[in-house]
């Protein structure tokens, strides 16, 4: 049958099973939405603030429904504002397709209004980016584009197309699924593949000699990281740690991969990483990572990391061993594959000496309670305490991100939702929407700072219009934190631009949005807040006050030996 | 510290617009100024070949080798053994050749060269020549005396000796097609 491009679109997505969008109109993408109307009984699209909202909240929908979120922007300032959302879901490896369009053939080129080259600008940040000029290529690279976002390490892939291929015709031939790998773009980039099975297996060589090494380690300790995530590998990876009976530590982007509350889990590892985690780290003579590139923020010193043990990375992407850590050896596959083909050969290990030693060690660090303010501890056991095991949290980018991180302990993957790769503060709003959009059965927390909350806070409205019951609880100190506690430490307490003795009171704000807001002082007030949040039907912001000198606690300096500690737990 | 070194790579690439641009911008990410730099077509017209040589050291070679093998549109990437690679480029060279004596001595050494002149006008000869590095800086300082008046090199061309090819499947190889695979 003939179709526009723009219906092209609808249909393509209808194919990927898409039901939800994220993304704001404009004059390029017009026809595209002229088509969503008439599609808007089978898709939802969610208009936000600002296009940055609409990357982060597509963002937060794929992390936690581990499905592809999709993100609609028009040409020029609208797809520049996304870079920020699609640079944080490249870091973070999460699965989004952007499409965004550009003025008309002709036109490009020729600097016309709200032209921008955003396929030249996000190629750094995308897996792989599309300029479509020819609409008879076009259903063909929506399915690849997807599959690319999905699949092997996953990450964002951005579609630009012209807008006189979304108005043009062509024959557009449905196509399941299922279908899409056996032909197309997709069916010849398969076939390169020196190997040609949808999903290849690991090589079993390299899961013998891991084998053979945990037999002989003495003090193993195994790193959760972000690729226990993204492959939802929690139960195998629960399987590997209780049969090696060794330590876990827990990356940040690691948190819910493991149980916060298992007893092998040391805690986060690295800059903040817990006393147990980091000496561990120190002292084991086998190292196994998975799913973790060993970021500046894990391995702060390459040379001096894990010295005393071999180190293993089981990853999915190659490009990745040997990057930032040599390591002595490495598995490439999917973490939950490779992780079943560890557990089927290997027996049970017991290292209780080793244990006790680690476990030594402080897991979690302690505060001075009293006075009138609330320690970051208080707020996340309050939290636990109050709302339901289950709840989702998403994060902005600062102190609050390390405490909650720190000391809220999460189940399941995709629970916590968190900029770890590129540090986005402003990105837990929007995060918080998509988690919330893709998982209304479940409460969610917006966790965040004040410098964090008034960079994207615009998004409440998204918040009021659509009715989505988010929690934000913002941890006020009236400072940028992380920065201060930088500048105490390192740069003799010259607090140059980090004071934000300023605007706006947040409860009002909230008021000023339609939602529910209260200033809390104690923890019996941030109960009372939490419970009527809970019971109030709409958005609620919890405005905590924290002391403003208070540190995220242990810290090593950057590029310091892992058990450097600057300041101790 | 490794030894910083000539590094010829040799990469095989959709022939689609842009890919050139993403592979260059894995060099200037890390600092890496590219030597030389040569792109054309294969035996399949949908596939064309990238020669880029660099200075660099073996470690920050396998850096961007990795990086480079990431891109979907990256088929492979070997980084060529310069010692059993053929290397050449072609020169083309237009030289002041005022008056009889200068066209013969420039004819003459384009002959030792095993050059050939491509184009002739009344004050100038143009030659061309095939040849490895060391060869191009030979000609040049030959003819340097007679005025260089314009020059272009193709940049480095190489293949492997024998019989290995670029398109051997190694572990390696499938370890990075893993990572690519789609679903």
């Amino acid at each position: 049958m003939q179709l526009t491009g723009s219906k092209i679109i609808m249909e393509c997505l209808l194919e990927q099973g898409v039901d939800t969008i994220f993304g704001y109109p404009g004059g390029t993408i017009l026809n595209v939405y002229d088509e969503l109307y008439n599609y808007s009984d089978r898709i939802n699209h969610y208009l936000t603030s600002h296009e940055q909202g609409a990357a982060h909240a597509a963002d937060g929908y794929a992390r936690s429904t581990g499905k592809v979120g999709v993100c609609f922007a028009t040409s020029g300032p609208g797809c520049t504002n996304l870079t920020t959302g699609i640079a944080t879901a490249y870091m973070d490896s999460s699965p989004i397709v952007f499409i965004t369009c550009n003025v008309n053939e002709g036109l490009l080129g020729k600097d016309a209004f709200q032209e921008v080259d955003i396929t030249g600008i996000t190629m750094p940040i995308t897996k792989t980016n599309y300029v479509v000029r020819d609409i008879r290529k076009l259903a063909d690279i929506i399915r690849e584009a997807f599959a690319i976002a999905r699949s092997g390490r996953p990450g964002p892939v951005l579609i630009d197309i012209v807008k006189n291929v979304t108005a043009e015709k062509t024959e557009f031939t449905p196509l399941p699924k299922e279908e899409h790998s056996k032909q197309g773009r997709l069916g010849s980039l398969i076939k390169r593949a020196s190997h040609d099975l949808k999903t290849p297996e690991p090589y079993l060589g390299d899961i013998d000699i891991l084998v053979d090494m945990i037999r002989e380690s003495k003090k193993p300790l195994l790193i959760c990281g972000g690729g226990v995530v993204r492959s939802r590998a929690d139960k195998e990876f629960l399987e590997f740690a209780e049969r090696i009976d060794s330590p876990v530590s827990i990356t940040v982007m690691g948190g819910g991969g493991f149980k916060g509350r298992n007893p092998l889990t040391t805690g986060m590892i690295g800059m903040h990483g817990s006393q147990a985690s980091n000496m561990a780290c120190d002292a084991c003579d086998l190292l196994i990572a998975v799913g973790c590139r060993f970021s500046d923020r894990v391995a702060l010193d390459p040379k001096s990391f894990a010295k005393q043990a071999k180190i293993v990375q089981i990853d999915i992407d190659r490009s990745e061993i040997n990057k930032n850590v040599e390591v002595d050896h490495h598995i490439i596959g999917d973490a939950k594959r490779v992780l079943t083909l560890l557990n089927e050969r290997l027996e049970q290990q017991s290292h209780s000496s080793w244990k006790d030693y680690v476990f030594s060690f402080k897991t979690e660090t302690e505060y001075d309670e009293g006075g009138n303010t609330l320690t970051p501890k208080q707020i996340s056991d309050a939290i636990a305490r109050i709302c339901p095991q289950d709840t989702m949290v998403a994060t902005d980018v600062g102190q609050h991100q390390m405490w909650v991180i720190q000391h809220f302990h999460y189940d399941y993957p995709g629970q916590l939702l968190t900029s770890g790769g590129f540090g986005t503060m402003g990105f837990g709003l929007g995060a918080a929407i998509g988690a919330k959009i893709g998982n209304p059965e479940k409460t969610v927390i917006h966790i965040t700072g004040d410098g964090g909350f008034r960079m994207n806070c615009n998004e409440l409205a998204t918040e009021q219009f659509y009715k989505l019951p988010i929690i934000t609880i913002i941890y006020n100190n009236q400072s940028l934190g992380m920065v201060r506690q930088w500048q105490t430490l390192i740069y003799n307490g010259h607090y140059s631009q980090t004071t934000l003795d300023r605007g706006p009171d947040f409860v009002k704000l909230a008021e000023a949005y339609g939602l529910g807001g209260k200033r809390v002082t104690s923890v019996a007030e941030l109960e009372e807040a939490l419970k009527e949040a809970l019971a109030f039907g709409r958005g609620y912001v919890i405005d905590c006050a924290i002391e403003m000198d208070e540190m995220v606690r242990p810290m090593v300096p950057v590029g310091g030996r892992i058990t450097q500690f600057l300041i101790d737990s | 510290m490794d030894q910083v070194k000539r590094q010829s790579l040799s990469v095989l690439v959709d022939n689609e617009a842009g890919v050139l641009s993403q592979v260059s911008r894995m060099f200037s990410r890390k600092g890496y100024n590219i030597e030389s730099l040569a792109v054309g077509t294969t035996e399949d017209p949908t596939i064309s070949r990238i020669t880029i040589e660099v200075m660099a050291d073996e470690k920050q070679t396998n850096l961007l080798t990795n990086q480079l093998r990431k891109l979907f549109p990256v088929h492979s990437v070997k980084i060529l053994d310069l010692d059993k690679a053929i290397r050449r480029e072609l020169v083309l060279l237009k030289v002041n050749a005022n008056g009889y004596d200068a066209c013969n001595r420039i004819i003459q050494i384009a002959n030792i060269f095993r050059a050939s002149i491509i184009d002739v006008s009344k004050t100038t000869l143009t030659i061309a020549m095939i040849g490895d590095a060391s060869k191009s800086e030979a000609i040049i300082d030959l003819v340097k005396e007679f005025g260089v008046l314009e020059l272009v090199r193709t940049g480095m061309v190489a293949l492997e000796r024998g019989a290995d090819t670029i398109y051997e499947a190694t572990k390696e190889k499938g370890e990075f097609d893993y990572g690519k695979n789609v679903l």
